[in-house]
């Protein structure tokens, strides 16, 4: 739960504008972008996600170099992307 | 792939490294801690003391969630799992920290209903799901995972949800480090920063560290080459007889935090009187608890927990490794007695512990030390 992996904004549901469609690393899931509420998020916006929150945005460059860097940990970001897999945020 | 070749190049980390050594001093020798387990890691994993010179010394320090909670508040945990109504649910990385009575895994295995989540929104939804039955939520981590916890209790308050609640061990970072510089047994000449608790408190409240004990801090991001460079920031800064607070992850960690996620931390949380750290021992305001607005999500008021104290276990050096004053090597049953699958210690259990981080890379290099000069 350590890690704060990158994300690329999917979709943001206009009825649930907290709950953003995101996929990491192949995986779609819902996660929570209430904690960077004005910041005027949109669909191919990439963000730091931190236990199903978005803790900040960040370019796209920082998340491709992010990700690179989590791929190389092994085990630990495999744990984390199957954890995160296993989640049911509604 | 741009950055990444930025950050990764080896050429760039000799280059760094080369103007590294020119900044020391002869005969003066400089220890820098690194507070955050993420940073404890990346130094192993991509063996970067090897780069720096020997006058320069990585001290592990305090920032890993996992390792600094006590023994006590894990057997109170297990204590609530073992309710029948109690559903406890939790990170995988808690499952195998051990208490006075065993972990996680072993109460689950004697039939505790324990459960790992990915958020504690997915706790939530657990609750939702079983009204019938009182769902915990282990809440673990610094200012980085705090506001998480807050977020999900708001959500529960809003949708009416009275079966949940937050066994609350979330833990400040400032209080630890100034707790860490009151400590006479260390003499430390600047800190690497923590770069994800920094995108929720951003770089102002470090301030104390620069103006009242004249220490650098270089808040820092997690590739090898942005530690490199901020070693090389806070050896400027020495040598330029200054002591500032700066952001060398200005990518990532704005100046000013994440407004937002402090906000939703003050509405539902307050500090603790003390708290008591692994190894560190009993520090004031150093952790936090639900407000009493909040008092009908906090486990700790819905049902009754023992607080008991358990003492470390006397082979255990965590507390040396978490100050810094011993490396993990260097405790007498590191990789005998104490590995990630046996723990002894808190630090052996999280990849980011500093003992796991040693065992896990430092061993693999030292082997291929060996081969390279048979
Ligand atoms: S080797 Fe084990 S007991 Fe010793 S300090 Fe590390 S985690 Fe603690």
């Amino acid at each position: 739960m350590c890690l704060a992996i990158p994300g690329e904004i999917i979709e943001i549901p206009p009825d649930r504008p907290a709950l953003a469609t995101v996929e990491v690393s192949g995986v779609r899931r819902a996660v929570n972008i209430g904690l960077l509420e004005g910041e005027g998020l949109a669909a191919g916006d990439w963000i730091l996600i931190h236990v199903g929150f978005a803790l900040s945005r960040i370019d796209e460059d920082e998340a491709r170099a992010t990700l690179r860097l989590l791929e190389g940990l092994g085990d630990a970001f495999d744990d984390e992307i199957d954890a995160l897999r296993e989640s049911r945020i509604g | 792939m741009r950055f990444v070749d930025e950050y990764r190049d080896a050429g760039k980390a000799r280059a760094l490294a080369a103007s590294i050594a020119a900044l020391c001093e002869p005969g003066r020798s400089y220890t820098f801690m690194e507070v955050c387990g993420g940073h404890t890691h990346t130094i192993y994993k991509h063996g970067l003391e090897d780069y720096l010179p020997e006058c320069v010394t990585l001290v592990h320090g305090p920032g890993c969630p996992v390792c600094v909670i006590p023994m006590g508040r894990v057997d109170d945990a297990i204590h609530l799992a073992s309710r029948p109504e109690v559903i406890m649910t939790s990170f995988g990385d808690m499952m195998r920290v051990p208490g006075g009575r065993g972990s996680f895994l072993d109460a689950k295995a004697a039939g505790a209903d324990i459960r790992m989540v990915y958020s504690p929104l997915d706790a939530l939804r657990i609750a939702e799901r079983e009204p019938g039955r009182q769902v915990v939520f282990m809440g673990i981590g610094f200012e980085t995972t705090a506001p998480s916890t807050a977020m999900t209790v708001l959500r529960a308050e809003a949708a009416g949800i009275r079966n949940f609640s937050v066994f609350c061990n979330h833990v400040t970072i400032l209080p630890a480090i100034k707790a860490i510089l009151d400590s006479p047994d260390l003499r430390l000449d600047g800190f690497i920063g923590p770069g994800h608790v920094s995108t929720v408190i951003g770089c102002e409240p470090y301030r104390f560290i620069a103006r009242d004990y004249g220490r650098p801090l270089v808040v820092a991001g997690f590739e090898p080459l942005d530690l490199l460079q901020s070693i090389h920031m806070l050896l400027v800064q020495l040598a330029e007889g200054r002591a500032d607070v700066e952001n060398q992850y200005g990518r990532v960690v704005p100046w000013h935090g994440n407004a937002k996620a402090l906000d939703v931390i003050g509405a539902t949380m307050e500090p603790r009187p003390y708290f008591e750290w692994r190894g560190l021992g009993f520090i004031s305001h150093s952790a936090l608890r639900l407000r009493d607005a909040y008092a009908g999500f906090d486990a700790e008021r819905v049902f009754d927990v023992p607080g008991g104290r358990v003492a470390d276990p006397k082979a255990c050096q965590c507390g040396e490794v978490l100050k810094g004053v011993l490396k993990p090597w260097e405790c007498k049953v590191f990789g005998t007695a104490c590995t990630p699958e046996t723990p002894i210690g808190t630090c052996m259990v999280s990849s980011e512990g500093a003992c796991a981080a040693y065992y896990n890379f430092g061993r693999f290099t030292r082997e291929r030390v060996r081969e390279a000069t048979r």
